[in-house]
């Protein structure tokens, strides 16, 4: 493109030829050292949580992944793609190498691996710790790429600088953040960078390189069904607006094959990316794209007239086809009972389908839909900045702008279903919201410019460069679609980067001439530019507020300040794990809500019976149960499955909101929903959940409510829970098959051993029969002795 | 090795000590008699800190040059620490010389007993008398009985020892008093005259008793200090020559007291401080050097926040506490690390040698450790590394890989066993290094960005295409 470009725009290029590839040198280390400072910008913001609390893994599943990678980084990779779990889901296990996306433990580790080669002793936490700043730094990067090839360099500086800081992002990504979407959004954000580059200069090279960067998608997260999804819904798009080009089928086929070759092995996908339904839109959209290629092909080599011939009866034959390979499909589907679909994909399709069948992804706060504040907390002004965004990539609407917009679209819907997907939807948002500033900045700058005649020196050359350039833009504008086309056909062959970089550079140039007809008033644009710039400060200060206050505590240690302006730190969580690591045999079974799972797993190195992977509703029911029944019928659960302790998360003491006692509607619900014995209405009187004297009998007699609450009116003399803001129901009351061994400083952590069997002893079953009032239980017991 | 090189050694010892003996009298051990020894065992902590005055007489014809010490089997395990000194002048006046002290053997021991030879400074003439102050610890010597203690009872311990002084000479009088930390004495075994007064037993004084007499005598008391055991502490001293010293503590703190029945109640433990865990403890001090800087505090799962930090011009005050009260038992472990300022403890000797001088012990107040290995990680590039320490260790080398090291850097492993407070003392480790190592690592660094952008301007003005335009 470059040489047929540069003949038309010769003559007026000549004049400042020497001056203008010098500014373009410039300009380009400008660009280079800004994209640098965004990269610090996205990794220092990040910081936060290290300095205002500590270098240390937040939150659950980051401490999974943490473990994972210890696992890996000690063991080796292959012991890694065998490692049998049997530290989790007693008595089951889980097999980690093949249910694990093993992208971020794989590059965590590979960093970790590297840095220690060179003799530089990083811990692998330290590793973990800061491998999501550093991949938000390459993901700012990524959208710099992205949106460069969409709407031109300054609109990619402007998205970068924008995606370094938002808040949505922020809030998966802090220092300490250890989970698959830190790595994820860079990689969604490459993939799509490398589509839309190959879709551009039609280079079967960048398409190689896109399906590597969807299989290390596919290896970091889940979410790589939005991309092999999103992808064809473009190519569908393209295809039905008369888009179709051989860059198009250059980008997309080499993509599904050998993008599904490479996802199936990873194991955790394996034949699901042939198998199950998330996967079926991008086949059909490969069939579609051969039979269009096919179509275009014939049509370049028949007459006019054989092209209708043969379209009337490829088109009754097809149809008779596909008709019955639908039909097929149809029934394959619908044979699997969850018609291939997995339940978070079903979520997203009918946004009430968990609440009706999967307590378990229900009960998970990041899969509830968000509301209006918490769009206005993620991506604050972004918000409002997408819709110029759209509107800007409609002129002109390229292949590449449509790709953004149904990005958006899509984004938009799917943050609407969970506020995890946020996240998908905040690189969106700020490309677009990049581009509508770069956009309406590049039109205001103008607008100034050609008015103030000091600063363009002579206004008599600027104006007439103007016209020249105007004129010959007349020129360039009909010309520009065949001509990138007829680019993009040179290109395979021609590999020189030299030349793309020119390719790139020259592109929008004719746009631009064309928007040079758009002059604002002069007051009105330094006016407009000022409340923009405004925008854009508000937006910094709400990132930074976000990143350094909202996103940044690491959850297991909870801070507040005092009045007289000391902070009080609540560290009961690690002291209660640290107690149970030192002070309980390696091999003691600790059981808990499956919140706790992973933390104990890593902190503690106890074996859980279920944890934050959720693979077995069964399992987990069992434990809710547990929870939900009475002493004695619960520590016959636990005693079954070999458990020695019990956990308990209590907030009561401190006013901590997220403890066990708020959660266990959900363990009732989760366990009423493989165990019908327990009903949740048993536990609600008169729909209302309560823990006051109000409460139902049921509610005061299950283990939860006394191990939470068990000698808990000694604090106060009341019973006053902090967070429920009511005196408790039963305050006085005794353990009989369980003992307190632990509980924090603050009660947040209580920790319970099961006692050990009673001997049976004859007429000891009698005594206790007479004393019948002091436990009821005990004379379950008795009918059930099989020696009486 | 270590073991067979002492062993060689006090063999020359002995047969040194034979040859020059076996002039003047076939048997000096017998020539010596204690007129006056005075035993006070304070166990008011959890080590056993006993001074020991013996008055010493020769009544042989030859000069005696040593006297010896001897400890029963069950003390000689627990033994941590024996030092010695001569007293010389009256009460107001009196001046103290360390004498040498040294493991030995004696033909004629009762089996078990281990026996230490104290040499004089000058050998004692016949008919003359000297004072020989001795003091030496012992850890583990107090057994908790009952052994396990529910939250709400204090911990009680047993202390055996015997009533008479063992000692390979016959001793004309002898008292020992042991002082109790409460005056809380369940029982103690009587060999008569015994007294209590308070918090103060008093056994003797006996007349006139034989050679290695021993009568074992049981105290039953009440001890609820902490008792704080480090049960592995490994100290690493890294030295950098850009001027900083760097320490890092991996410690693993136990409760060595009586174990914890049954269940924590934190109820009880908040609402009746006193009462309620007596003998538990919730925080440890240590003293480190002064002008310490980056002191850090945390274990395998991250910072421990409950730490507060004092310093001044000669001394700072770390006071820690473990993440959860320790119970009689129960376990922790964490790290504490800081920087020091290197010329505050690196200096040049007279030969152009540097050494290191730094405190060999554990800095946490009142706690035994069961073993301490010691690292100096000297630069990379230093030689002949030496160490001197005023007691026997046992020493080996290493090699470290730190930052962008290439030959790794020499590791100086020294390692104790049963360590206590005492052996808080200065300790030397010398070597040569030439400062031109330390220049390597930055000159590595700018090569490799030189390098970098050799290789980026390389890169631009190659034309790498197969086929030409």
């Amino acid at each position: 493109m470059a040489s047929p470009e540069s003949a038309v725009n010769g003559p007026t290029m000549t004049a400042g030829a020497a001056s203008k590839s010098l500014r373009n040198a410039f300009g380009g280390v400008i660009a280079f050292i800004i994209l640098v400072l965004i990269g610090v910008l996205a990794f220092s913001i990040r910081l936060f949580s290290v300095i205002k609390y500590e270098s240390v893994i937040h939150e659950f599943d980051p401490y999974f992944n943490y473990r994972v990678t210890q696992f890996l980084s000690k063991n080796g990779i292959y012991d890694f793609w065998n490692w049998f779990d049997d530290r989790t889901w007693y008595p089951l296990g889980r097999v980690i190498g093949g249910t694990v996306y093993p992208g971020l433990t794989l590059t965590a580790g590979t960093i970790w691996k590297v840095v220690n080669s060179l003799n530089i002793p990083l811990s692998v936490e330290t590793v973990c710790v800061f491998t999501a700043p550093i991949f938000s730094a390459f993901a700012s990067w990524a959208a710099y790429l992205l949106t460069k090839e969409v709407k031109g360099p300054g609109a990619g500086l402007t998205a970068a600088a924008l995606l370094a800081m938002v808040p949505s992002y922020i809030s998966r990504s802090v220092a300490g953040s250890y989970d698959n979407e830190a790595v994820a959004i860079f990689a969604l954000v490459f993939t799509f960078y490398l589509y839309i580059k190959t879709l551009n200069t039609g280079s079967l090279f960048y398409a190689t390189l896109n399906a590597l960067a969807y299989f290390y998608m596919v290896c970091s997260w889940g979410g790589y069904t939005f991309i092999i999804n999103l992808i064809p819904m473009h190519v569908l798009l393209c295809i039905v607006t008369g888009r179709y080009s051989s860059r198009l089928y250059i980008a997309y086929a080499p993509l599904v094959v050998l993008g599904t070759l490479l996802a199936s092995l990873v194991p955790v996908v394996g034949f699901n990316a042939v198998l199950t339904s998330e996967h079926f839109a991008s086949f059909l959209v490969f069939i579609i794209i051969h039979v269009v290629a096919l179509a275009y092909y014939i049509k370049g080599i028949l007459s006019p007239k054989m092209f209708k011939v043969a379209v009337t009866l490829v088109v009754s034959v097809g149809l008779a086809v596909c008709c019955a390979v639908i039909a097929i499909l149809i029934a394959v589907v619908a044979s699997s009972p969850t018609k291939g679909w997995s339940g978070r994909s079903l979520t997203l399709l009918d946004p009430t389908y968990a609440s009706k069948y999967i307590p378990i992804i229900a009960s998970v706060s990041e899969h509830q839909p968000p509301t209006w504040p918490s769009y206005f907390m993620d991506i604050n002004v972004l918000a409002f900045l997408v819709p110029a965004g759209i509107i800007a990539c409609f002129m002109p609407l390229t292949d590449s702008s449509s790709f953004v917009i149904l990005y958006i679209v899509t984004s938009v819907y799917f943050s609407g279903v969970m506020v995890r997907l946020m996240l998908v939807l905040a690189p969106a948002a700020c490309i677009l919201s990049g581009i509508a500033l770069s956009e309406a900045f590049n039109v205001l700058t103008r607008s100034i410019k050609f008015q103030l005649p000091g600063i363009a020196g002579n206004p008599s050359i600027a104006v007439r460069m103007w016209r020249k350039e105007n004129g010959s833009s007349t020129v360039v504008a009909p010309n520009d679609i065949p001509k990138t086309e007829e680019a993009a056909k040179e290109k395979p062959a021609k590999k020189n980067r030299k030349k793309e970089k020119e390719n790139v550079e020259k592109k929008p140039t004719p746009s631009k001439t064309e928007k040079r007809l758009l002059v604002l008033p002069l007051e009105a644009s330094v006016i407009a530019v000022l409340l923009l710039v405004l925008l854009g400060a508000f937006y910094v200060v709400h990132c930074v507020w976000a990143a350094a206050e909202a996103y940044s505590a690491p959850s297991i240690v909870l801070t507040s300040h005092s009045n007289d302006g000391g902070l009080h730190v609540f560290d009961d969580f690690r002291e209660a794990y640290s107690w149970l690591s030192h002070n309980t045999d390696v091999d003691d079974k600790v059981a808990s809500w499956w919140d706790y799972g992973y933390q104990t797993t890593a902190m503690a190195n106890r074996t859980v019976l279920v944890d934050n992977n959720t693979w077995n509703n069964t399992h987990i029911a069992t434990v809710g149960t547990a929870m939900s029944s009475p002493e004695k019928q619960a520590w016959e659960i636990f005693h079954s499955l070999d458990v020695k302790y019990v956990l308990v998360v209590f907030g009561g003491v401190v006013g901590y909101p997220s403890d066990d006692i708020n959660k266990f509607l959900w363990m009732v619900r989760i366990g009423g929903g493989v165990f019908p014995h327990i009903k949740e209405p048993d536990y609600l009187r008169d729909g209302q959940y309560r823990i006051d004297a109000q409460a139902t009998p049921t509610m005061l007699n299950c283990l939860m409510y006394k191990l939470s609450y068990f000698r808990f009116v000694e604090t106060d003399g009341k019973g006053f829970d902090r967070v429920r803001r009511t005196e408790i129901g039963k305050k006085h009351f005794k353990l009989t098959h369980f003992e307190e061994v632990f509980t924090t400083h603050h009660w947040m952590v209580r920790i319970y051993k099961l006692k050990p069997q009673r001997n049976r002893i004859r007429g000891k079953t009698k005594k206790s029969k007479s004393s019948r009032s002091v436990s009821s239980k005990r004379d379950v017991r008795g009918k059930r002795n099989p020696w009486h | 090795m270590e073991a067979s090189l002492r062993a060689q050694r006090t063999a020359a010892l002995l047969i040194f000590a034979f040859l020059s003996l076996l002039a003047v009298s076939s048997s000096a051990a017998q020539e010596i008699q204690i007129l006056n020894a005075e035993r006070r065992i304070d166990l008011s902590s959890q080590i056993a800190i006993v001074f020991l005055t013996l008055k010493v007489e020769n009544t042989g014809k030859a000069a005696a040059s040593e006297v010896l010490l001897s400890f029963p089997p069950t003390e000689a395990d627990h033994l941590a620490e024996v030092k010695a000194q001569a007293a010389s002048g009256k009460k107001r006046k009196k001046t103290h010389v360390p004498l040498d002290v040294k493991p030995t053997d004696v033909p004629d021991a009762p089996k078990g007993a281990k026996c230490f030879r104290i040499a004089l400074l000058n050998p004692l003439s016949p008919g003359e008398t000297s004072t020989i102050e001795v003091l030496y610890m012992l850890t583990h010597s107090m057994e908790p009985f009952p052994a396990e203690i529910s939250q709400s009872e204090p911990q009680l311990v047993y202390y055996r020892d015997s009533a008479y002084i063992l000692s390979p000479y016959r001793i004309k009088q002898q008292t020992t008093f042991i002082k109790t930390p409460s005056t809380n004495v369940l029982s103690f075994s009587r060999v008569e005259p015994t007294n209590r007064a308070g918090m103060e037993l008093k056994y003797g004084p006996y007349e006139d008793r034989p050679a290695y007499s021993f009568s074992p005598v049981l105290v039953h008391f009440e001890n609820n200090n902490p008792f704080a055991v480090v049960e592995e502490l490994v100290r690493e001293v890294e030295i950098s020559h850009w001027g900083n010293l760097q320490i890092t503590e991996h410690y693993t703190l136990a409760h060595g007291g009586a174990k914890l029945k049954g269940v924590f109640s934190r109820v009880d433990y908040q609402s009746r401080p006193g009462a309620s865990g007596v003998s538990s403890f919730k925080n440890l001090l240590a003293r480190l050097p002064a002008r310490v800087h980056s002191v850090y505090y945390r274990d395998e799962i991250g910072n421990i926040s409950s730490s507060r930090l004092r310093t001044d011009s000669r001394k700072s005050e770390l006071e820690i506490e473990p993440r959860y009260p320790l119970f009689g038992g129960w376990k922790s472990t964490f790290v504490i690390g800081y920087g020091l300022p290197l010329e505050d403890f690196l200096f040049e000797s007279t030969d152009g040698k540097r050494y290191l001088n730094f405190t060999f012990g554990c800095p946490l107040s009142g706690t035994v450790v069961d073993k301490l290995t010691v690292k100096v990680v000297l630069p990379e590039g230093s030689k002949d590394p030496s160490a001197v320490v005023p007691f026997p260790v046992e020493q080996h080398m290493e090699t470290k890989y730190s930052y962008l090291d290439v030959v790794g850097r020499p590791v100086l492993v020294l390692e104790k066993k049963n360590v206590v407070p005492e052996h808080n003392t200065l300790f030397q480790v010398y070597y040569s290094f030439n400062p031109v190592f330390m220049l390597a690592e930055p000159l590595m660094l700018v090569s490799t960005v030189f390098f970098l952008f050799a290789a980026c301007v390389a890169y631009l003005h190659i034309d790498v295409s197969i086929r030409k335009r």
